[in-house]
């Protein structure tokens, strides 16, 4: 150690594309523990470049835990070892001198690698496509306090509305189940008034959508909700297993077309 | 009927086939419970309730082609949900986090089931066969006696116990998970479903447990 930076050793994904076959690769680093992951990251791509090497692919956008770009399987857990944070938020402080750290990509069947740790999530797109959204004609803006809302109803939309759409959720399930995203997003909606008209409709589609990508099934296994960084609830989950299961008695429709 | 069997086949409904299915095991079990705790009350008792129920056969028979259904569709869409939640991560972690993230009880439901599905297979061969047709000792109606002859190997007993734990260990985590399954997940309400799925399950298998026990450590002969 000198000046209170640690030594790591790095087992890193790398894979140059999505049909290529990978393997890990062993780097070392001295890196400041006031460093974040990515920072740490960063550094280890400089020096890689400085030498002529290819860096490390790996997403990030915001650098503060609200885009939901940046999620790594750090170590077996989805944005590494601290609850209620992404990534970008993991701090090396939170490693010791000499330790091996494994560096994942997300996987899922649903989630192909494009290269070393970055996945293609739109597969989450998709299902917001089918139903994540409220319909509204166009016109005046109406009052406000036109709808009255209780105060506990919005927060614990504003719950679910908390998700970044990171993915970590998937990743964590051993079934690679998206069913806290997806709940979160039938949930935001499905607590609200401005949600009620596309209730019904909106979950069925949704989860059609889910199920044809080839996400897995739900096993209430709870480590979504363990390793989610905006600690979405399983509740939602349950919500949506309830409204999903009173839209399939309830509707009209022998077919929900997406 | 299109729609209801593509709900049923839908991610969520085979979950929710998983929950009735476990739900009326459960009930299920309860009544075979209080069934064979009559063993305690001695052999005349435990024969009587025997020689009674073979009065109802017939209704007996219905229960039990219900159950087998039950049984089948429990299995069936266990092990269907296994392999596709499996096919849905094709290409497994170097490091396996998920100690770290869920409990044991809920990662090995498909291996404890394994295990309970071997025990119903042996289990229905000793005493169902028996009881239905027929062994030296169930022709003289003398089932009490045929449990206790039964349980006199270590072995058979040493299985018997060693299953009632691990259907304990699938009944802990699918108690919570049905409720769970059904959207019974209220904020306040929840965290006594958990206790009493865990005092359930410990009942289900101290009391089966305790059978194959008292047979080997406890009971005299007559
Ligand atoms: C007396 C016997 C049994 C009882 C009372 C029972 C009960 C339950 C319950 C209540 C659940 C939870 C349902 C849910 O998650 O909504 C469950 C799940 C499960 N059971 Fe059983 N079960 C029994 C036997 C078996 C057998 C023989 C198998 C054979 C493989 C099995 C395999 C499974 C699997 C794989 C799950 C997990 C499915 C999931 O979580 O989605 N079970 N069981
Ligand atoms: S529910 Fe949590 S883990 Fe899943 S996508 Fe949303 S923020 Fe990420
Ligand atoms: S980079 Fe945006 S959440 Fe981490």
């Amino acid at each position: 150690m000198s000046d209170g930076r640690i030594n790591l050793k790095l087992k890193i994904w790398k894979q140059s594309g999505p049909n290529f076959p990978g393997s890990f690769a062993d780097f070392e680093v001295q890196v400041s523990p006031d460093a974040s992951f990515l920072e740490m990251l960063d550094e280890l791509n400089n020096d890689l470049e400085s030498k002529g090497l290819e860096p490390v692919a790996f997403e990030s956008d915001c650098r503060e835990g609200i885009c939901g770009t940046c999620g790594l399987v750090i170590n077996g857990q989805p944005h590494g070892p601290i609850p209620k944070i992404a990534t970008c938020q993991l701090h090396m402080r939170n490693f010791k001198d000499e330790d091996t750290i494994w560096v994942e990509p997300f996987r899922a069947k649903a989630f192909p690698v494009v290269k070393d740790l970055i996945v293609k999530r739109s597969a989450f797109d998709k299902i917001m496509y089918a139903g994540g959204f409220v319909s509204v004609n166009t016109g005046g803006v109406p009052d406000a306090n036109a709808i009255l809302i209780p105060k506990e109803k919005a927060a614990e939309s504003f719950d679910a509305a908390a998700c970044i759409g990171c993915g970590a959720c998937v990743a964590a399930c051993k079934n690679a189940s998206a069913m806290l995203f997806v709940s979160a997003k039938v949930s935001q909606f499905a607590l609200l008034p401005q949600g009620q008209p596309e209730r019904y409709e909106r979950v069925q589609k949704m989860v059609k959508v889910m199920d044809d990508l080839g996400f897995g099934s739900c096993t209430n296994t709870y480590a979504c909700e363990a390793e989610c960084p905006k600690g979405i609830s399983v509740r939602n989950i349950a919500r949506m297993n309830r409204d999903y299961f009173v839209a399939k008695v309830k509707s009209a429709n022998l077919e929900v077309e997406v | 009927m299109g729609w209801l069997l593509e709900s049923l086949n839908s991610s969520l409904g085979k979950k929710f086939i998983m929950a009735v299915t476990g739900i009326c095991l459960i009930l299920f079990l309860i009544i075979h419970l209080i069934n064979n705790l009559t063993l305690f009350l001695g052999p005349e008792v435990f024969n009587n309730v025997v020689k009674n129920l073979e009065t109802i056969k017939p209704l007996v028979r219905v229960v039990e082609v219900i159950l087998l259904l039950i049984f089948i569709f429990h299995i069936f869409n266990g092990i269907r949900l296994w392999i596709e939640n499996r096919q849905a991560r094709p290409e497994r972690y170097a490091v396996n986090g998920s100690s770290k993230n869920a409990d044991v009880f809920s990662r090995t439901m498909v291996q404890t089931g394994s295990v309970i599905f071997v025990f119903l297979v042996v289990h229905l061969q000793t005493f169902w066969y028996a009881f239905n047709f027929g062994s030296p000792l169930t022709d003289l109606h003398k089932y009490y006696e045929f449990v206790a002859d039964s349980f006199k190997s270590y072995a058979y007993s040493g299985f018997y116990i060693a299953a009632m734990i691990i259907l304990g260990v699938h009944l802990n985590h699918g108690f919570q998970s049905a409720f769970q399954t059904f959207g019974w997940n209220h904020k306040k309400y929840f965290s006594f479903i958990k206790i009493l799925g865990a005092v359930y399950s410990i009942i289900m298998a101290v009391g089966f447990g305790s059978i194959p026990v008292y047979f080997l450590f406890f009971y005299g002969g007559n």
